[in-house]
């Protein structure tokens, strides 16, 4: 047996055939012929054969010998089966065990409340199932396949990962624009089967539609929420338009524009619009300012005119000779005054004299 | 046991052979395929082809002499490379479109294009050379925009009418990108939009200054006329008082004013009453 055994010199296999010999020749044959047992030759023969009974134990449960030693039959490696009534093999019992379980799980589907299911019957589409627990038949026969069709799936263009693309409007401007395009599955049957590559079919169509309509606007138009608004709408409309042409079972739920920005390049350029803009506001605003000051400078004089002018008409002369009088006086009370009685004397001014002594008299008036 | 081996021996044999037989004849075709059966070399008949009777499911063969081609059924996207196309009044566009078609005659197909990628490799450039006709017809401008859809009619009529030799039928054909091509182009349509934008700049400032002097006019005329309304009730009071306020203004001592002095003649007016003549 140990010849016929590829893995002879292993302990395990050897212990066996010697178990078998070694009873009646005693432990004179067990010692030279198990180097791997030091303590088999010296200690005493009892001793010697419980040792390598314990070891051949080990081998004999855990060892890589084990299973094989017990010569082909049912159950694991550690594990033995308890017989089965009459004696026949477990064998088929868990074969028909795993494949009833396959089965049955195979024809048990729990379909998700957002979820839908399309049942293949052979190959061919035989129906589709709605939320709930359905049974089908097993699996090589039937087979399901489970989609999520209320979820809505947000595309970004460009994706995170893309450089920003810029798109041309209709009067050849560009605009460098990021969008979100939000879909979901109208006919589960129709996205499974009708189209070879869906998703990339929504990204392709979205940036179709996309360049189309802004096309048909201008750079300022794209700009404005206006405008903006009805791209989104015609993108939307299109998709719809060349998805159900294809019989795609999409449905797309909306376009958003997050960001439409003229191109990097000319960013300065635009700036300086809204400057100016705020620039001719400022002046705007100024030219305001000044209006509204004339105009209430006017209408003040003009008022306090009048108010005069009212007292006048009661008593010209006195009202007249009044305010000569009092101007007169604010005048040349704060004035110096110099009075020539003298007829035909020519008077001696000394100007520079009055000036030096006025600046010292009024420090603070020059 | 073995009593039962000979006795029904024979009919053990001819059950495995059935069964075997079975394996090899019968086939699933799927939902999403339609399969040619080709028997030595020539196809033979066609199964869940769009339009045809036989649908999808298990289906049977003679084993060993009939083999199947599986075509996809599916709308396959057959996608262009970049192509730079002249517009009629000679401005370069990069036109980047894509055709959707589908395998409509399988049986052309396989003996025509071998496979869908024969179809698309045959495709493609028939592509290419329908949409730079096309669109080379037209301007630039009509090249982006309202004239898109009839253009892009023709080309998937033209490319349909070519891919029939192929069993595909094409189903739509649209332009994904019109890009300025980099470098000149695209570096003079920066240009354009540059000075475009200061051009615009330009106005809205210079329309500030003209609202700004347009309001200052208008406050000045308004003012002149609320002066004119109130001071011509009567001129030679208004020359009087006026005078009054001027002399105040122009000789009363004030912050930021000359010194003024006076050297009155006894004759004066305002003196009149000083030399106590009446």
């Amino acid at each position: 047996m140990a010849g016929k055994n590829p893995w002879g010199s292993s302990g395990g296999g050897d212990d066996t055939d010697r178990g078998g010999e070694d009873s009646p020749s005693g432990e004179k044959g067990g010692g030279p012929r198990n180097p791997w047992l030091p303590g088999g030759g010296n200690d005493g023969s009892g001793e010697g054969k419980r040792r390598s009974a314990s070891i051949e134990d080990i081998f004999k449960n855990r060892g890589p010998e084990g299973p094989r030693r017990r010569g082909g039959g049912p159950g694991g490696p550690n594990f033995r089966m308890p017989q089965r009534p009459g004696g026949k093999s477990w064998g088929p019992v868990i074969a028909v065990v795993v494949i009833g379980g396959f089965l049955l799980l195979s024809s048990v589907h729990l379909v998700e409340p957002r979820e839908q299911g399309v049942v293949k019957t052979l190959g061919s589409y035989s129906r589709t199932l709605d939320p709930g627990l359905h049974f089908t038949l097993p699996y090589p026969i039937e087979s399901v396949d489970k989609e999520d069709v209320q979820g809505v799936r947000a595309v970004n263009i460009p994706a995170s990962n893309q450089r920003a693309k810029l798109i041309l409007t209709g009067d050849q401007n560009l605009v460098d624009l990021s969008y979100t395009v939000r879909w979901n599955i109208k006919d589960l049957a129709d996205f499974k089967f009708e189209l070879a590559d869906p998703i990339e079919t929504v990204n392709e169509v979205a940036e179709a539609a996309m360049r189309a309509s802004v096309a048909e606007k201008t750079l300022d138009e794209t700009f404005t929420g206006q405008g903006r608004a009805e791209i989104q709408q015609r993108v939307r409309l299109r998709m719809q338009e060349t998805l159900d042409a294809y019989g795609a079972g999409i449905d797309v739920r909306g376009v958003e524009i997050a960001k439409a920005d003229p191109p990097g390049e000319v960013v300065d350029a635009f700036r300086d619009v809204s400057v100016a803009e705020q620039n001719a506001d400022a002046a705007r605003n100024e030219a305001r300012g000044y209006a509204q000051q004339t105009l209430s400078r006017a209408e003040g004089e003009a008022e306090a005119f009048d108010k005069v002018y009212e007292q006048y008409r009661l008593a010209p002369e006195v009202t007249r000779q009044r305010l000569y009088y009092e101007t007169m006086e604010r005048v040349l009370a704060q004035t110096d005054k110099t009075i020539v009685e003298a007829e035909g004397v020519t008077p001696y001014l000394p100007l520079p004299e009055i000036q030096r002594r006025s600046r010292q008299g009024a420090p603070g008036g020059q | 046991m073995d009593s039962i081996w000979t006795k029904y021996r024979w009919a053990f044999v001819i059950a495995g052979i059935g069964l075997v037989a079975l394996f090899l004849s019968a086939y699933v075709v799927n939902e999403e395929e339609q399969v040619v059966v080709v028997q030595a070399g020539k196809p033979v008949r066609t199964v869940n082809t769009p339009g045809g009777d036989s649908g999808a499911g298990l289906k049977f063969r003679v084993p060993l002499v009939e083999s199947l081609r599986r075509v996809d059924k599916r709308v396959l996207d057959l996608e262009m490379r970049d192509e730079e196309v002249l517009s009629n009044d000679q401005q370069r566009l990069l036109v980047n479109a894509y055709a959707r078609f589908r395998i409509v005659d399988p049986v052309t197909m396989v003996e025509r294009a071998n496979n869908t990628d024969g179809v698309r490799r045959a495709l493609e450039p028939i592509l290419n050379s329908a949409l730079r006709q096309e669109l080379g017809r037209r301007t630039f401008q009509a090249m982006l925009t309202a004239e898109r859809g009839t253009a892009l009619a023709n080309v998937r009529a033209n490319l349909d009418r070519e891919a029939r030799q192929y069993g595909a039928e094409v189903i739509d054909v649209q332009i994904k990108r019109t890009d300025l091509p980099e470098g000149a182009p695209l570096q003079s349509a920066f240009r354009r939009m540059e000075t475009d934008r200061e051009r615009e700049a330009r106005t809205i400032r210079a329309q500030g200054t003209r609202d700004a002097r347009i309001i200052r006019a208008e406050a000045d005329a308004e003012a002149a006329r609320i002066y004119a309304e109130a001071f011509g009730k009567d001129q030679d009071f208004y020359d009087f008082y006026r005078a009054m306020q001027s002399y105040e203004q122009s000789f009363a001592r004030g912050e930021g004013r000359g010194e003024s002095s006076f050297i009155l003649s006894p004759d004066n007016e305002y003196l009149r009453q000083f030399r106590g003549r009446r």
